[in-house]
C-alpha cells in the first residue's frame, strides 16, 4: 500500500510540472498550433477524405488561420507561391491524398526552379493501408521527390511538431524551396501529449549557406577594381536574400551598370540610373550585346539559365566571371566562374562594397545608352506608341505605368504578354514582379495574383494574362468570387497562342500548327462569377477602361483585344549567341 | 599483387575524357534518400555502374559508394547536387588510383564437372578463390577483388558449366581520408567550418603509401 501511494504522489508531481509544457490533443491540432507558432496566417487549400481530420481541427481555428478555399489544388499552390513571392513569407498549402496531391506537382516544380519557400501538407491514407492501393492512395513522396527541396511522410503524430519545424526551416533558409509533408490519416487523428513547439534552426546534415571566405571577396574586388567594362547581372537571389539595399549600395559605389533576369526585376527600381535593363532572349539590346564585350561580369544571385545565356560556347568568352551565389551547386554549373563567391549576398555584398573603388564608368555606360537609343527607335517607340489601328501589348503596359506610377504588383502568366510585361512594366518596389520564370507555367497568373493580393493586401495587384493562359486556370475566378480578393485581371487577347505562333512564324515557315485558340466571352464568364468587367477593342477606350479597372473597388476583369500577329522583339533566336540578338 | 598496378590503369588514355569515379556519400540513414540520390543521376541520363549502401565508421551515419563512368566536370556537378540534399553530410569523388576497393563475387559450378576437368586446387590458388560450399551436386567459390579479377574467373569457369554468378557492388575506402569523425563535429556545430567549403576535394598529398 505504501509503495502504491508513493507512486501516485510521484505521478501527480510529474503531471503538475509538465502540464505547462505539454499539449494534449490530436496530430491535426498540434499541426495547426505549429503553423501558428511559425507565424502562418493564410492557408490555401482544398479538403478531401484523407485530410479531413486536419480540416475538422481547422474548424476551431477560424479566428487564427484564414483558409482560402481554392477551386483546384494547382490554383492553391500557385496562390501560395504568389503569396510567398509578394510577402517574403512561407506559403502554405493543404491538399488531400491521391489526386489532390498530384495536382500540386506543377506548382512544386515551379516553386523548386524559382526557389519559392512553400510548405505543403498533404493527407495520406491510414498507415496500415500504405501500399495496398487504397482509395486515393498515391506514392506522393516519390512523385514529389525531384520537385521538392525536402519531403517527409509522417505516420506517427509524435513526429509532427519536429517535422513541421524542420519543414519551415528548410523551406525558407539558404536557397529557399518547396517542402512537402505527407501525413497519414491515423497520425492526424492520433491523440498524444505533445511537448512545447520548438522552432528548428539547425540540421546537422544541412548547410543553408556556406561560410563566407574573405579571400574570394578580395579576389573578386581585385578583378572589379581593374575592370574597364564591368557589368553586373543580377537575379532573384538579391530579392530572396532581402539584400536590395546592400545591392544598391554596391552598384552606387562601384558605378557598374546592372541588368536583371526576369526573376530579379524590381530588386532595384526601374528608374535607377545604373539599371540598364533586361537580360535574355527577349531582353534589352544593350545588355545582351554588351555581355560579349564586358571584361568582368559580376553575376549576383542568378543561375545563367539558357534563356539568359543563349548559346553557351559564345557567351561572354572574353570576360572574367565573378559569381556570387548561396548555392554552391550553381557556381560553375553553366558558366565557369573565375572567382566563385559562395555565400548569402546579404553578407557578401557589403564585404565586396567595402573593397571596391568608387567609380563612374561613364564611357562604358554611354555604350548602353547608345544601344538603348537604337532599341527605343526601332522597337520600343513603335511598341509603346503604335501608329496602326491595332493595339499593342506594349501600349497597354505604358498606360498601366502612367496610371500606377510603378507601384503596382504585376503578376504575369507565361508567353508574349509575360515578356512584354517584364520589358515595359515599371517597378519602384521589390517583390512587385511575380512571374513563372524557370518553369514557364501557363495558368500561373490568375491564382498567383490571388495569393499575391493576400501577401500584399495594401497594393494594387494586376494579373496580366494571355487568352491561352487564362483558359488553363479560369476556375479560380470562383475563389475571387467567394473570398473577394481584389485582383485586377487584364487579359491581353491576341486570339493566338502568341509565343508559339511567333516561333512558328520565324522558324517554322509560318506553319501555324494548333496555335489558333478561341476564347469564351471572358467578360460574361467573369460576370457569371459576379466579377465586373469589360472588353476593349479600340484605343480610344483603353485608358478609361484601365482606370476603371484599377480604381474599381473589388476584382475586375478587363479584356483588351491586341494585334493578332504582333511579335516580341528584340529576340535572341535559339542556338544563337546573345550578341546576335535581333531587333526585328 | 602485381595485377593491381595493371588494374589501376594509370596511363590508360581517357575515352571522351571519361573515367571511372567512385563517389562516396556520407548521409543520414533516412527512407527515401536513396531515391533522391538516384534521381540526380537518372535526371541527367547517367547510368550507375554500381551502388552500395552500408553503415560507416560512425553510428547512424550511412555511406553510399556509387561508381559511374563520366568526365571530371560532370562528376563534380553531380557531387554538388548530391551534397545539396538535406540529409547528405558530405560527398567525395575519387578516381581509382585514389581509393582501395573490393568487390565480392560468388560462382556456383557443378562439382562433377569441375572435379573431372580442372583441379579445384589450381583455381583456388590462381584466382585467390575460396570454396564456400562443396556439395555433391555443386560447389560455390568466392573471390574478392577488382572487377577484372572476378571477371577472369568467369572466363576460367566458362568451359565448366558456370551455373550461377553474382557480384556485389564496389566498396571503397579513400586512401587519403582521415575518416569522418572530425567532420561530423563541424556539422554538429551551428557555424559551417572552413573545410566544408572545399567540399569535393580531399587534398591529394604525398601521405599515401602506394602498393
Amino acid at each position: 500500500m505504501e509503495t502504491a501511494q508513493d507512486i501516485t504522489i510521484e505521478n501527480k508531481e510529474v503531471k503538475a510540472e509538465t502540464s505547462k509544457k505539454l499539449f494534449k490533443g490530436s496530430g491535426s491540432q498540434v499541426l495547426l498550433n505549429g503553423l501558428i507558432e511559425e507565424g502562418v496566417t493564410t492557408i490555401f487549400g482544398y479538403p478531401g477524405g484523407a485530410i479531413m481530420p486536419i480540416y475538422d481541427a481547422l474548424y476551431d481555428y477560424a479566428d487564427k488561420l484564414q483558409h482560402i478555399l481554392v477551386r483546384h489544388e494547382q490554383g492553391g499552390i500557385h496562390a501560395a507561391q504568389g503569396f510567398a513571392r509578394a510577402s517574403g513569407e512561407v506559403g502554405v498549402v493543404f491538399a488531400t491524398s491521391g489526386p489532390g496531391a498530384t495536382n500540386l506537382v506543377t506548382g512544386l516544380a515551379d516553386a523548386q526552379i524559382d526557389s519559392t519557400p512553400l510548405v505543403c501538407i498533404t493527407g495520406q491514407v491510414f498507415a496500415h493501408l500504405l501500399g495496398t492501393d487504397a482509395f486515393q492512395e498515391t506514392d506522393v513522396i516519390n512523385i514529389t521527390t525531384p520537385v521538392t527541396k525536402w519531403n517527409y511522410q509522417v505516420t506517427d503524430a509524435k513526429e509532427i511538431p519536429e517535422v513541421l519545424a524542420k519543414a519551415f526551416y528548410i523551406a525558407k533558409s539558404g536557397r529557399p524551396g518547396p517542402v512537402l509533408i505527407d501525413i497519414t490519416k491515423n497520425a492526424q487523428l492520433q491523440i498524444e501529449e505533445f511537448p512545447e513547439y520548438v522552432k528548428c534552426n539547425h540540421i546537422r546534415s544541412y548547410r543553408p549557406k556556406p561560410k563566407v571566405r574573405v579571400e574570394f571577396i578580395e579576389q573578386a574586388a581585385a578583378l572589379i577594381n581593374t575592370a574597364k567594362k564591368p557589368f553586373i547581372l543580377f537575379g532573384q537571389g538579391v530579392v530572396l536574400g532581402k539584400a536590395e539595399e546592400e545591392f544598391k549600395a554596391f552598384i552606387n559605389k562601384s558605378g557598374i551598370p546592372a541588368a536583371w533576369t526576369i526573376m530579379g526585376e524590381g530588386a532595384i527600381p526601374t528608374s535607377h540610373p545604373l539599371n540598364v535593363g533586361m537580360l535574355g532572349m527577349h531582353g534589352n539590346y544593350g545588355p545582351n550585346v554588351l555581355t560579349n564585350e564586358a571584361d568582368v561580369i559580376i553575376a549576383i544571385g542568378m543561375r545563367f539559365d539558357d534563356r539568359v545565356t543563349g548559346r553557351l560556347d559564345k557567351y561572354a568568352k572574353q570576360a572574367k566571371i565573378v559569381h556570387l551565389d548561396i548555392d554552391p551547386a550553381e557556381i560553375d554549373k553553366n558558366v565557369k566562374a573565375d572567382v566563385g563567391v559562395w555565400g548569402d549576398c546579404k553578407e557578401t555584398l557589403p564585404l565586396l562594397t567595402n573593397l571596391v573603388n568608387e567609380n563612374k564608368h561613364e564611357d562604358w555606360l554611354a555604350k548602353f545608352r547608345d544601344y538603348n537609343q537604337q532599341e527605343i527607335d526601332q522597337v520600343i517607340t513603335p511598341e509603346l506608341y503604335p501608329e496602326g489601328d491595332e493595339m499593342t501589348m506594349g501600349e497597354v503596359l505604358r498606360n498601366i505605368n502612367e496610371i500606377c506610377g510603378g507601384n503596382a504588383v504585376i503578376v504575369t502568366d507565361v508567353g508574349q504578354h509575360q515578356m512584354v510585361a517584364c520589358r515595359y512594366a515599371k517597378f519602384n518596389n521589390t517583390r512587385s514582379n511575380i512571374t513563372s520564370g524557370g518553369l514557364g507555367t501557363m495558368g500561373f497568373g490568375l491564382p498567383a495574383a490571388i495569393g499575391a493580393k493576400y501577401g500584399a493586401p495594401d497594393k494594387t495587384v494586376i494579373a496580366i494574362i494571355g487568352d491561352g493562359g487564362f483558359q488553363m486556370t479560369p476556375q479560380e475566378l470562383g475563389t475571387i468570387m467567394q473570398f473577394g480578393a481584389a485582383v485586377k485581371i487584364l487579359i491581353l487577347n491576341n486570339r493566338f497562342l502568341g509565343m508559339v505562333r511567333q516561333w512558328q512564324q520565324l522558324f517554322h515557315e509560318k506553319r501555324y500548327s494548333f496555335v489558333n485558340i478561341t476564347s469564351p466571352d471572358f467578360v460574361a464568364l467573369a460576370k457569371s462569377y459576379y466579377i465586373d468587367g469589360q472588353m476593349v477593342n479600340e484605343r480610344a477606350n483603353l485608358r478609361a477602361a484601365l482606370e476603371t479597372m484599377i480604381n474599381h473597388e473589388g476584382s475586375y476583369l478587363l479584356e483588351v483585344m491586341v494585334g493578332r500577329e504582333n511579335n516580341v522583339f528584340p529576340m535572341v533566336p535559339q542556338g544563337c549567341s546573345v550578341s546576335e540578338i535581333r531587333l526585328k | 599483387m602485381s595485377t593491381i598496378d595493371h588494374l589501376q590503369n594509370k596511363n590508360a588514355p581517357l575515352v571522351d575524357g571519361k573515367e571511372e569515379y567512385t563517389i562516396t556519400v556520407y548521409a543520414e540513414n533516412r527512407i527515401g534518400l536513396l531515391n533522391r540520390i538516384a534521381i540526380i543521376f537518372s535526371k541527367r541520363k547517367i547510368n550507375i555502374e554500381s551502388l552500395n549502401t552500408s553503415p560507416s565508421e560512425i553510428d547512424r551515419i550511412h555511406r553510399f559508394n556509387i561508381v559511374i563512368h563520366e568526365g571530371y566536370e560532370v562528376v563534380r556537378k553531380l557531387a554538388r547536387q548530391i551534397e545539396k540534399q538535406i540529409e547528405v553530410l558530405k560527398v567525395y569523388f575519387n578516381t581509382n588510383d585514389e581509393i582501395i576497393w573490393q568487390e565480392l563475387a560468388l560462382y556456383k559450378v557443378s562439382t562433377d564437372e569441375i572435379a573431372e576437368k580442372v583441379t579445384v586446387e589450381r583455381l583456388l590458388r590462381q584466382y585467390g578463390a575460396s570454396a564456400v560450399v562443396i556439395r555433391k551436386d555443386y560447389t560455390v567459390f568466392a573471390v574478392t577483388g577488382h572487377k577484372e579479377e572476378t571477371d577472369a574467373l568467369i572466363k576460367a569457369l566458362e568451359p565448366y558449366e558456370l551455373i550461377e554468378f553474382v557480384r556485389s557492388a564496389r566498396v571503397a575506402i579513400i586512401k587519403d581520408s582521415a575518416g569522418f569523425h572530425e567532420k561530423l563535429k563541424e556539422f554538429e556545430a551551428f557555424e559551417p567550418g572552413e573545410e566544408l567549403i572545399e567540399n569535393e576535394f580531399l587534398e591529394k598529398g604525398e601521405k599515401i603509401f602506394t602498393m
